[in-house]
């Protein structure tokens, strides 16, 4: 939550990375406490691995600096930020008052073993398990285009064309 | 014995920092980190939600939603990387044009 509040804090780009990784590992850590093996080295290996990985080298890329103040982000502030408290502070409330508190989660009572979970993936969610394959390959092409230099896509149709 | 709201309380003020985030950052990049953020919070409702009512389906849900998240992050960077080639700014409010 510390790491949370500080990527909000934080004006560099980089310095909200790094505390974006912090939450992650954090979360993993929950994960682990509640017993979801399985998750949590997901967690660990896609976000904390492959996705912060994609936005530090982003950021080094296109070489991010401090951000600026403009007259929309004041905006933005003095709307959203109420806002947006009172929203949060309803959610504790009714968690807090108007759900039974005994509904407790021991820890580490779920057998979130891969050995499950991969029971349960390939043969209830199997369909779903195919499209996000086929998701992420249009990802991925997707990608690839958009990121690649405009030339580059004009003179590899010129070469097939 | 942890009590279940704790959980969905964490995970509630992680979706409200991410929505503050999102609101407040005037960076794409740091506005792509809090949708990362949001998308944390959810998944350990779901985390929570599975241990509270002992089904592993929760779980392959936050598979899912990590697959979703991870092809939304290489497309979202690679049109960031492609706004920034076109008009050399991370800011959001100098991208006020869809057609330079």
């Amino acid at each position: 939550m510390a790491g949370a509040v500080n990527l909000l804090v934080q004006s560099h780009p980089i310095n909200s990375a790094l505390s974006l990784i912090a939450v992650m590992a954090s979360l993993a850590a929950e994960y682990l406490l509640l017993g979801a093996e399985f998750v949590a080295a997901v967690q660990v290996i896609v976000y904390a691995g492959a996705i912060m990985v994609l936005f530090v080298i982003t950021i080094m890329l296109l070489n991010a600096g401090k951000e600026e103040r403009s007259k929309g982000s004041r905006v933005a502030i003095l709307l959203g930020v109420p806002g947006v408290l009172i929203g949060g502070v309803l959610v504790a409330w009714t968690l807090l008052y108007r759900s039974n508190m005994q509904a407790t989660v021991p820890i580490g009572a779920l057998k979130g073993d891969p050995g499950d979970i991969a029971r349960l993936l390939f043969h209830d969610f199997l369909l779903p398990f195919e499209v996000t394959s086929v998701l992420i390959l249009i990802a991925i092409m997707g990608a690839v285009v958009l990121a690649s230099r405009p030339e580059a896509v004009a003179r590899g149709a010129r070469k097939d064309g | 014995m942890i009590p279940l709201s704790y959980y969905l309380l964490l995970s509630g003020i992680l979706f409200v920092c991410g929505v503050l985030g999102f609101l407040i950052k005037r960076n794409i990049i740091t506005i792509f980190m809090s949708i990362e953020l949001m998308l944390n919070g959810v998944n350990l409702s779901f985390v929570a939600f599975a241990a509270h009512w002992q089904a592993l389906s929760g779980q392959v849900f936050v598979f899912f939603v990590m697959v979703v998240a991870a092809a939304e992050a290489a497309v979202g960077l690679a049109i960031i990387i492609a706004v920034y080639r076109t008009r050399e700014t991370l800011n959001v409010d100098r991208v006020n044009l869809l057609k330079l």
